[in-house]
């Protein structure tokens, strides 16, 4: 991930107009001028997600095609995870993996054919993560980055409903299932997936038709538009990973508790990506820490960076993501903790503004995941 | 004097003798979007203005609070502590957050009167 350079043009996303418009308070977020809240607010929107709708710009991320023979292949020389054994049509959460066992991103992974496929991955981190495929690419794989798609989703209890008027069977998707179809004439590609523990989806279309899209959704009246504050809300108590905060090039899967994303038979040193030499020493030997849910006794909120100690006052870690969740009715945070602190019921403390506060190290998530898992 | 004095940090002081009953303005629960979580100080700590004393949090960020003007911290609304919501609904009445004994019962007329306030404010870029 790279910070933005500030003699850059800032960018937007093909929904900047549509936001103005509907009164979104902007921000400066991985070089975009995004929506951080609508008139609704982050609270409002969070809650509207969890009990209906909600609709995100997420245009930003970076979305590209790979295809050739070899294709999965070569995607296991980059990624730990199963992406041979991957069904056509299905999707498939991984990271990019650097030679230390670190995490470069972490991507969405879509199975279009035998030797195709369609990447989402973070908007910081885009650029990074192109070079580095390219870098890495057979002379006889095509990789081709899409900048002329953009991508929403649609998350929440309603999404499907909402949905399947448009798209007619989006509900019989399961989770991590994609489709084709065609929405006002607008050819779209849907997969059941999204970063808020809640059932619903994301739809990827050509810039230039996005925002009708995105108009025909807000249309609903289950439907309000979200911005990236509700976004980071959900999605910390849904116990996912924000890249560059809960996960980066230090921390590997293991430490971050991502061991389901490796299958079994690759979980050995041999397995052919990069890093496996840790992940197969990390496995045996246990890691020298451990991302957790960290839930406060009181109201105090610990955000990214207030430190954890031990309830004898040492330091034993820090806090990498932290808030206050709506739907968990309090602050909740996640972090780093060596394996002896690591156990659900521990208790810790969490240092804000040079305050100790006692909380316990709990299971993730902070509020249940509600994905279609299909019939 | 009944009405309220501002800062340039958008606290509130409201005189009540010589009790300086001190909040954060309207403008500024706007700004910070829905409160969360609100730690204020212990009663009985002398303060100097611009001094941090409390902060007041909303989902989105924690932000601290400076005392208006000098004195003794005499009362804290621990209403609240318990709700923090209130901020929002009436940051000038029940969302008062505490109350100083003055030093100098002077000094709160040196911060600006209401029109004063909402010049200030509009100046200021979003």
């Amino acid at each position: 991930m790279s910070d933005h350079d500030p003699n850059a043009p800032l960018a937007e996303t093909p929904l900047a107009a549509l936001h103005m418009r509907l009164g979104a308070k902007m921000v400066l977020f991985a070089g975009y001028s995004m929506p951080v809240q609508y008139p609704l607010g982050v609270l409002g929107e969070h809650k509207h997600t969890r009990a209906a709708a909600g609709l995100f710009d997420v245009s930003h991320m970076g979305q590209a095609s790979l295809s050739g023979p070899g294709a999965p292949e070569f995607l296991e020389t980059l990624c730990p995870g199963d992406i041979a054994g991957l069904e056509i049509g299905r999707m498939r959460y991984t990271v990019l993996m650097n030679a230390d066992g670190g995490i470069i991103d972490d991507l969405m992974v879509l199975r279009l054919a035998d030797n195709a496929f369609h990447l989402v991955v973070n908007a910081a981190c885009k650029n990074e993560d192109f070079a580095h495929i390219e870098a890495h690419l057979p002379a006889d794989l095509s990789f081709t980055p899409r900048p002329e798609l953009a991508l929403i989703a649609l998350q929440g209890p309603k999404a499907a409903e909402t949905l399947a008027t448009l798209a007619p069977g989006v509900d019989r998707l399961a989770f991590m299932q994609s489709a084709h179809a065609s929405i006002d004439s607008i050819d779209t590609l849907i997969t059941r997936s999204g970063y808020t523990g809640e059932d619903g989806y994301e739809l990827s279309c050509a810039n230039a038709d996005i925002e009708k899209l995105t108009e025909r959704l807000l249309s609903f009246e289950a439907v309000e538009p979200i911005g990236l504050g509700a976004r980071d809300s959900l999605r910390l108590e849904a116990g996912l990973c924000l890249y560059g905060h809960d996960i980066d090039t230090t921390t590997s899967p293991i430490e971050a508790g991502l061991i389901w994303i490796i299958p079994k038979a690759r979980r050995n040193a041999e397995a052919g990506f990069p890093g496996a030499a840790r992940i197969a020493r990390e496995i045996a030997d246990g890691p020298s820490r451990r991302r957790v849910g960290i839930k406060p006794d009181g109201r105090a909120i610990a955000r990214e960076g207030s430190a954890i100690l031990s309830p004898d006052g040492g330091r034993i870690g820090t806090v990498t993501s932290g808030g206050f969740g709506p739907s968990a009715e309090g602050p909740v945070a996640m972090g780093y903790v060596p394996p002896a602190h690591a156990k659900v019921g521990t208790s810790v403390l969490l240092e804000v503004r040079g305050k100790q506060h006692p909380a316990q190290i709990v299971k993730m998530p902070f509020h249940p995941h509600s994905y279609y898992r299909g019939q | 004097m009944s009405e309220e004095r501002y800062t340039e940090e958008h606290e509130w002081v409201r005189l009540e003798g010589d009790i300086a009953v001190c909040g954060i303005s309207n403008y500024a629960q706007e700004q910070l979007g829905d409160v969360v979580f609100v730690e204020l100080p212990e009663v009985g700590r002398v303060v100097a203005a611009n001094d941090e004393i409390a902060v007041v949090e909303s989902v989105k960020a924690a932000s601290d609070i400076y005392a208006p003007v000098a004195g003794e911290v005499v009362e804290v609304n621990s209403g609240v502590e318990d709700d923090p919501e209130i901020v929002n609904r009436d940051a000038l009445g029940e969302g008062w957050l505490f109350k100083i004994k003055l030093d100098d019962t002077s000094e709160a007329s040196k911060l600006m009167d209401e029109s004063s306030y909402e010049d200030y404010i509009a100046g200021l870029d979003d």
